[in-house]
């Protein structure tokens, strides 16, 4: 049982993209028995190269896609060299799990409320700039997608850090470091040179899975993105939603495209790789020790806090929006507060709060479920994860949500399941499997299996060991990774509305419908319930080791 | 030789690498220590006896403790207790838990166990520590836990992984005469590893070097 685990898992996860891909396709290419179209053709590509949008929407994408990638990535490795060690680096790590945990619709929107013409910088910058009313600027929505950007930057930090954690102790940055800045190199320099080579392969996945996600992400765009034309990612989904049910063969075409466009993203990425590598290799080969960084080392860790910053200012301003009386352009705090859009909205919320719960749970069930078995059979078979491996796992973060979602939602239409809770569950599992075996498989990898040893000479069976001593000791980390399924389960925009066929209301998709719209009392108080609902597991998976192994000091520090 | 554990034509090998081999057999109350350098596979063979040999390596030969095969049964059903360089407490339960853990299924009854373990404990010189987290104990208490999780558990034989090498030489003394006292006393045959000479000479018995 337990050695089709693997096997089960991977059908689980792959099979809905394999088979999404493949109910792409066909629409794509004209077939849609549905529509009474059978006779495969290239009209949906026609008709897409038709839309007079189309180049600006593809560069769009690859624009903001590859720039945030580039600046977040770039800002992660240089906040690393610069700071690693240092007493200002412990504190970025501890804003870290509370940054990760904010889903991503919600961090827009604060910071949307943050960078508007009448959001809280301009507002703190009025009286010195004497305006009285906001100020004419398009800065949200702004057609070079700046404010997309920024946005997914905000975010992404977070995760590129939380990965380059995880892999640094195995490379001892902090004996490379030494000895470099022992031959006379600065500290930043002696990082790049050193440590950043070696880390660079192990953070490579992670990497293309911020790339493809920036470029096709479609809830942050529909918040801070363009709009005329938008990115080719929300176009798609603009088609896919259209009641003119002809231009799902055109939305099948564009997310086709995404998804070369995301192919050929990642391809110029490599080639970047390469460009970086042969720069690094020249520069070691000059010898020069770049020792002046504090220029360096001082905008890295400003950017590092502001980025920070700008979450949790934006969470600051949802709160204060929601809680706002009346509150005029240049005044900084509203006239009074008050919890009337609470009431008022608070009653509102508790449907979409349960669905979301209803989703989250049996999703995170059945993920937690196959990655325990995957890792117990890993453990009691010897088999050995390949690299193979972590490429699947990391595929469905790395083909783009829109580019199999849209025929999967076909697939599901033709079997009857669509728009019910357990499709929505099915297409939640796909997203959440991968980060919970990600955020699970080293501690559970790293457990001293003598104990195993010792509990089976002492009489316990292979079932008995993983109930009675290794779960146990494990506890901190499977409600760590389960708070992580939570989170991206919450999170999750696309696959909620796709495969609820717009019928299953969760908070996230509440709340980014509300995008179009300018109540921003109500977006404070249905973001802040999103964040709520995220934040929470990673509470109780914090609180409930402490209660539980109160009095167990081998257990206190997992 | 009925009595004991014997190892008949043992092969321990990793692919078609033979990683050692070993004909000998250790009659009850006795020692036998297998000394080596690090990675001549002497945790290797003690994995091979309690039936926890990592996936990859191939056994030959043939495992008998007290005249029965034990060489094909799963590690619970073969009675070898088995003791590690370090204490193995379970950092999840109390001290009382990690001996009721050991301590034999045969024994019912909540009062019958509670008392089992109580006077397991003022043998080893810990009475009241029932209920203590097991991070709070010495070096000293909790091998004396391990030793006696061991011997609840009611084995046939007694591995000994150097299990002494982690304690300072006042303490390693007292806990190494404890250990074989014990085995002695219940007629237990000793399999003991160890690259340590002055445990060798401590144990008494024979020596085999890989």
């Amino acid at each position: 049982m337990l050695r089709l685990a693997p096997a089960l898992t991977l059908l689980v996860m792959l099979g809905p993209v394999a088979a999404g891909l493949a109910g792409t396709l066909l629409p794509a290419f004209g077939v849609m028995p549905a529509l009474g179209r059978i006779e495969p053709g290239l009209m949906p590509f026609r008709d897409l190269m038709a839309w007079p949008g189309l180049p600006r929407a593809m560069a769009l994408s690859a624009g903001t896609g590859l720039a945030a990638t580039a600046l977040a990535l770039g800002l992660t490795v240089l906040i690393c060299a610069g700071w690693q060690g240092t007493r200002a680096f412990r504190w970025l790590e501890r804003a870290l799990s509370p940054l990760l945990s904010v889903p991503h619709a919600a961090a827009a929107f604060g910071l949307a409320f943050l960078i508007a013409p009448s959001g809280w910088i301009a507002r703190a910058i009025a009286p010195l700039a004497g305006w009285q009313r906001p100020p004419d600027l398009l800065i949200l929505q702004d057609p070079l997608g700046l404010s997309l950007i920024a946005g997914l930057v905000v975010k992404e930090v977070p995760f590129l850090l939380l990965m380059t954690l995880a892999a640094l102790p195995a490379l001892r940055p902090g004996q490379s470091l030494a000895t470099a800045r022992s031959l006379g190199y600065g500290r930043s320099t002696g990082w790049l040179l050193t440590v950043f080579p070696r880390l660079y392969p192990q953070i490579r996945l992670p990497v293309y899975a911020v790339l493809a996600f920036s470029m096709s992400v479609v809830d942050v765009a529909l918040i801070l993105g363009p709009n005329t034309p938008p990115t080719l990612s929300v176009q798609v989904l603009r088609w896919m939603n259209d009641p003119d049910l002809a231009l799902r063969l055109r939305a099948a075409a564009g997310a086709l495209l995404q998804l070369a466009l995301t192919v050929a993203a990642l391809g110029l990425w490599r080639l970047g790789e390469a460009v970086v590598a042969w720069l690094g290799r020249r520069r070691i080969a000059s010898g020069a020790r770049g020792k002046r960084d504090g220029a360096l080392r001082g905008v890295s860790l400003l950017l590092g806090a502001l980025s920070a910053a700008a979450v949790f200012l934006g969470l600051a301003a949802l709160a204060v929006w929601s809680l706002a009386g009346f509150w005029g352009f240049p005044a900084l705090l509203p006239d009074a507060l008050t919890l009337k859009s609470w009431m008022r909205q608070g009653g509102m919320l508790i449907a979409p709060a349960t669905e979301t719960l209803r989703i989250a749970l049996p999703a995170v069930t059945i993920a937690l479920v196959l990655v325990l078995a995957c890792l117990e059979a890993e453990q009691r078979h010897g088999l050995r994860p390949t690299q193979r491996a972590l490429w699947l796992l990391y595929l469905p973060l790395i083909v783009p949500q829109i580019a199999f979602l849209p025929g999967l939602q076909i697939l599901a239409l033709v079997g009857g399941i669509d728009g019910t809770r357990a499709a929505v569950i099915a297409a939640h599992v796909i997203f959440v499997l991968p980060y919970l075996f990600l955020s699970l498989s080293d501690p559970y990898r790293a457990w001293d299996t003598r104990h195993a040893a010792v509990a089976r000479a002492l009489g316990a069976s292979p079932g008995g060991v993983f109930w009675r001593v290794r779960l146990p000791m494990l506890l901190r980390p499977v409600l760590t990774a389960v708070a992580v399924g939570c989170a991206v389960s919450v999170g999750q925009f696309l696959p909620t509305l796709l495969l609820g066929g717009g019928r299953v209301p969760t908070l996230t998709t509440e709340a980014v419908a509300l995008a179009s719209g300018g109540a921003r009392r109500v977006i404070g108080v249905t973001a802040l319930a999103q964040t709520a609902a995220a934040f929470l597991p990673f509470a109780l998976a914090l609180l409930l080791p402490a209660l539980i192994w109160r009095n167990r000091r081998g257990l206190r520090h997992g | 030789m009925a009595e004991g554990l014997r190892l008949e034509d043992v092969r321990i090998s990793f692919g078609r690498r033979l990683l050692l081999a070993l004909d000998a057999a250790v009659a009850p109350g006795e020692v036998l220590t297998v000394m080596g350098p690090s990675g001549s596979g002497k945790s290797t063979l003690l994995a091979a006896i309690t039936g926890t040999l990592a996936p990859g390596f191939t056994l030959e030969g043939r495992i008998l403790l007290d005249g029965h095969d034990i060489t094909a049964l799963p590690p619970e059903a073969r009675r070898t207790g088995i003791l590690f360089q370090d204490e193995l407490l379970f950092p999840h339960l109390s001290v009382g838990g990690n001996l009721a853990f050991g301590l034999s299924p045969q024994i019912r009854g909540r009062a019958a166990r509670r008392a089992r373990i109580d006077a397991a404990l003022q043998e080893i010189g810990l009475a009241g520590f029932a209920a203590r987290d097991p991070a709070t104990l010495s070096g000293g208490q909790k091998a004396r836990v391990a030793l006696m999780r061991m011997l609840l558990a009611e084995p046939r034989a007694l591995l000994l992984d150097e299990p002494f090498s982690r304690l300072d030489t006042a303490l390693r003394g007292q806990i190494r005469a404890l250990v074989f006292g014990r085995a002695k006393a219940q007629g237990l045959p000793v399999l003991l590893v160890t690259h340590d000479q002055a445990d060798a000479d401590a144990a008494g018995g024979a020596v085999v070097r890989l």
